[in-house]
This record gives C-alpha cells, structure tokens and sequence, in this order.
C-alpha cells in the first residue's frame, strides 16, 4: 500500500510491482479533467471533484460482442469493459450479475403501460445490486495492495462486503447506522466481520469513514477511497438490459437514487454500449427516484437548481436515506440530458408499491424497490413517463431485509385450527 | 490558536503532512483565511474563484455540516474542530 500511495507522482519504476486493471489506464477528474495514475485516489487535488475511471478499451464492436457472449455467466463476462485484472473470473469472489430481465406483464397492465420489464437485482448473492459495485471494489482493492474491506453503508452494502470479504478470506469492517433494519444487521453479523453500529444518521457515518479512511492506509473503504473502481460495477446494470433485450436500449428507465452512483453509472454504461458499437444509439430517458422524506435531488430538479441541498432523511426507505448525495448534481445532468424526471413518493406510497409489485409479479422488493415503482406510477400520473413507451424499471434489493416496512399492513387471511370444518367456516372455500 | 483544523489527504501537500493544524478565526470563512497565510494556496482549493464552498467538499464544525448552519459564516466556537472532508458517494 505505501508504494501504490505515491503513484499518481511517480508511476513505478524501480521494480516496485505496476497496477493492471484492464482497460482502465487512469483516473480523471469529473469536474476539471485533471488526470492521475491508477491508484487508491477519488477526490481531485485540484478542485475535490470524484475521480472517476478513463479507459483505453482493447475492442469494440463484433469482437468484442463475441468476447462477452463467450464469457461467463456472471459480471466477469463484462471485464474488458471494467477497472478489473486479467483473470479475474478465476479469482475468489461471489460472482454477482446476470440476474433476470422479468417482463411484467400484469403490473403494466395495472399501470396501464404497454411494455414494462423489471431487472430483478434482488437475485445477487447478498440480495442486492451493491454485490456488483462490491466485486469491483474488491478486485480493485487487491490489485491496490489493501489487506482490509471496509465501508459505511445503509444496509446492503454492509451484506456485500461482509460476504465478498468472507469468500476473498479477508477481514471486513462495516460502519452503519445503529437504527438499521434488524435484517440487514443480522445477516451482515453472519458474514463473521467486524460490524459497528453507529449512533447516527448516514451522513454522519460517512464521514467518519472518511476520516478513517485518511488515518487507516491499508483500509479499502470501497465507496471512499476506492470509490472510482466501484461505481463501475454498477455500469453492468446497464450493460446486462442491453443484451437482455437483444443488444438494444429501453426508451425510457426508472431508477432508485441514494448518493445517486447507481443512476450515473447506469446512464454511463448505455453511452459506452454505443460508443463501443455494441448497440445501436437511440435516445432514452433516465427517471430517478427517491421517497420524499429524502429527496434533495428530486428538489433540486423541481426547482430548476443545479446544487443539491443537503436535508435529515426521515424514511422508512433506509436504503435510500442519503441526505448529502455525492452524485446528486451528476443526476441532474443525466436526467436533464435525456429528457427524464426525478420525482419522490411518500411512505405510504412506497409500502403500497411493494404490495402491487408483490401481487402483480411475485416479485417481493425492499423499500428501494416500492420507491421505484411508486415514483413510477407517479410519473405516469403527472405525464412524465410515457406508458406507451418500453419502460425498465430497477428492483435494487430484496423484500425479506425490510420485512417490517409491511409488517403491520399484511398477514394471514385467516387464523384457524387443523380441521377441514374450521377450513369451511372461515369463508375461503 | 483558537480550533483545531483537520486536513484531508488531498491538501497535506499544503501543510507539509500533518493531518491537523491549529489556526484562529471566530467563522469558518476567518479560519480558512487564517489558514492561507501559514499555508499559501490551501483556501483556493476548499473555494472555487468566487470564494464560495466547491461543490464537493464538505466542512464540519465538530459534528455539524456547515451547510446546515450559515455556511462559510457558521461560527466556530473557541476549542471547536474544523474538518474538512471531499464529499464521497454511498450505499
Ligand atoms: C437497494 C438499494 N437500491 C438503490 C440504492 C442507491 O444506490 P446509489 O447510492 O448508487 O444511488 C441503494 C444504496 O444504498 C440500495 O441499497
């Protein structure tokens, strides 16, 4: 790690080992361009802006489409497209990726939309879509010299790393917050690292981590200091839609926003399908969503601003309760460029938008997944979102974490003892 | 020297290394002003050229986000801690 600490001066000479991170060549800086050396860096030394990943990819068109379609079943297949090491797919990880495109039929039905599909990235091995986001961190962390995972997270990052540190066979140390989902705490604990809960919001405990971050060098916080390399994974989101649908994009995607990477890289990854040749381009619209107990980016693109406030999250969404979202303004440009929305949904709205979800697909989604089809029958309501256009909403966590968002609004039909009599007379028949 | 002041890696350049400094100043606009005599240049990296916060650096008096307070005015109590902190993207 000391060496890696000084490469964006010096690239390495003598004999100290090179960083190979595939196609990834250096880190630039979103706000000014400013460029440095691949290493454990994300904030700017000129201006603070994120530093975010530049490429030189090896291929592009046919080729590479036969190099993805030939590669494995998982987020590897996309490795010539992200911040990650040869071989990769034969190192120790939890492989996330490649989960179901689902066409959803009935809910567009109900919603009065023509054609609808759900990425259903509830099916990843922590039950999230921050397994892919962790497996590109983590390959980044080992190439960068880290001994230990780490982050601060609103619960399902905090079952990612735990995971993806158990199966690397190194320590993890998750920071949430103390008020978490008992869920996303229990299932963290089982990984077997070192858990912390925090009295705070968090806000609070990001940054504290970013001040550990600066005192623990051999720390890889993965959405700190190896930030760049893992907002990447989440462009495989987009890139598995694309060939899901034929190696083509939607017109119009709907997607959950807490620091609002997810959003970004997800619009990043579309671009560089057509860039690459891969799909053909066309437009599309990017639809952001947040419940409205916190939504400083829904407010800041309903006020026409380009700044994003900071507030206090009050939500039962936990996963989303970012009130000081780092990507916030990228999310504008994003949403303003393609012509899309973002617009927030009460809780009551995101507690019935699980159900319609639940009953209409049998797909059972976290608050983050009730956020994101009610902001979508919001956008339907107020003519934001065409229902006569094909529309992929992003279902980016799983119901059985958040089971007490519905807790007191579902339950047993009937309650009855074991005979066929008591069956009768409850009235189901 | 009236509060602490917590340098991030990326300014450490400024200070020769050292992680926290001490400097004078009743706002955190004074402190930042204090700071740029002893270190010339570190206030035009927290301040873009209209003297305002950049966008992606967040400055905590002790606990508290100064732009839940009055920002660049926001008080900083004698013995408090300044840090000053690039802003990071989460989950
Ligand atoms: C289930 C779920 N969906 C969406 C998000 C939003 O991700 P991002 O912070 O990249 O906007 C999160 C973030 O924690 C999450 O846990």
């Amino acid at each position: 790690m000391t060496t890696s600490a000084t490469l964006s001066t010096s690239p390495a000479t003598d004999g100290a080992p090179t960083i190979d991170l595939g196609p990834a060549v250096a880190l630039s800086c979103r706000e000014c361009g400013h460029r440095v050396d691949l290493g454990p860096f994300y904030a700017c030394t000129e201006c603070f802006g994120p530093l975010e990943v530049a490429y030189q990819f090896a291929s592009s068109g046919e080729e590479l489409r036969a190099a993805i379609e030939a590669g494995p079943d998982n987020i590897w297949r996309w490795a010539p497209l992200l911040p990650v090491p040869p071989g990769i797919a034969s190192t120790p990880n939890i492989n996330p990726g490649n989960t179901k495109l689902i066409r959803a039929d009935n809910l567009a039905r109900e919603l009065g939309m023509k054609t609808l599909w759900v990425k259903d990235d509830s099916g990843n091995p922590t039950h999230s879509f921050k397994d892919r986001v962790v497996a590109v961190a983590l390959a980044a962390a080992r190439e960068l010299g880290f001994s230990v995972l780490a982050c601060p997270s609103t619960g399902n990052l905090a079952n990612a790393v735990a995971a993806a540190a158990a199966r690397a066979g190194i320590r993890s140390v998750v920071l949430v917050p103390s008020n978490l989902e008992q869920q996303k705490i229990l299932t963290t604990a089982a990984y077997g690292g070192t858990l912390v809960a925090v009295d705070g919001n968090y806000d609070d405990i990001n940054r504290l981590a970013g001040q550990i971050a600066a005192e623990q060098e051999d720390w890889a916080f993965v959405n700190v200091n190896v930030r760049p390399y893992y907002a990447e994974g989440s462009k495989t989101l987009g890139y598995e839609v694309a060939e899901q649908l034929g190696w083509r994009l939607p017109k119009q995607v709907v997607i959950p926003i807490a620091s609002g990477a997810q959003l970004v890289k997800i619009d990043k990854g579309f671009t560089e399908l057509v860039e690459l040749g891969l799909v053909d381009a066309s437009p599309y619209k990017v639809f952001g969503a947040q419940a409205t107990g916190c939504s400083p980016v829904a407010a800041a693109f309903k006020a026409g601003e380009d700044v994003v406030r900071p507030v206090r999250p009050d939500t039962i969404a936990k996963s989303l309760a970012i009130g000081n979202p780092a990507d916030g303004p990228y999310v504008l440009d994003v949403v303003r460029r393609t012509g899309g929305a973002v617009e927030d949904v009460s809780d009551d709205d995101v507690i019935d938008a699980i159900k319609l979800l639940a009953r209409t697909e049998g797909i059972f989604a976290e608050t983050a997944g009730g956020v994101t089809v009610a902001t979508l029958r919001k956008l339907l309501a107020t003519g934001a979102l065409d229902p006569d256009e094909e529309t992929v909403i992003f279902n980016t966590g799983d119901g059985l974490k958040t089971l007490d968002a519905i807790a007191s609004s579902v339950g047993p039909t009937a309650t009855i003892k074991p005979t066929l009599a008591a069956f009768e007379q409850a009235g189901l028949v | 020297m009236s509060v602490t002041v917590r340098i991030p890696t990326v300014l450490r350049t400024y200070t020769g290394g050292q992680a926290t400094v001490d400097a004078d100043g009743a706002t955190v606009a004074d402190v930042l002003a204090d700071l740029d005599t002893r270190f010339p240049g570190i206030a035009g990296r927290v301040l873009d050229e209209r003297g305002v916060l950049r966008r992606f650096v967040n400055v905590y008096v002790d606990e508290d986000d100064v732009r839940f307070g009055d920002g660049l005015q926001t008080v900083v109590p004698i013995g408090s801690t300044v840090a000053v902190i690039p802003a990071v993207a989460g989950g």
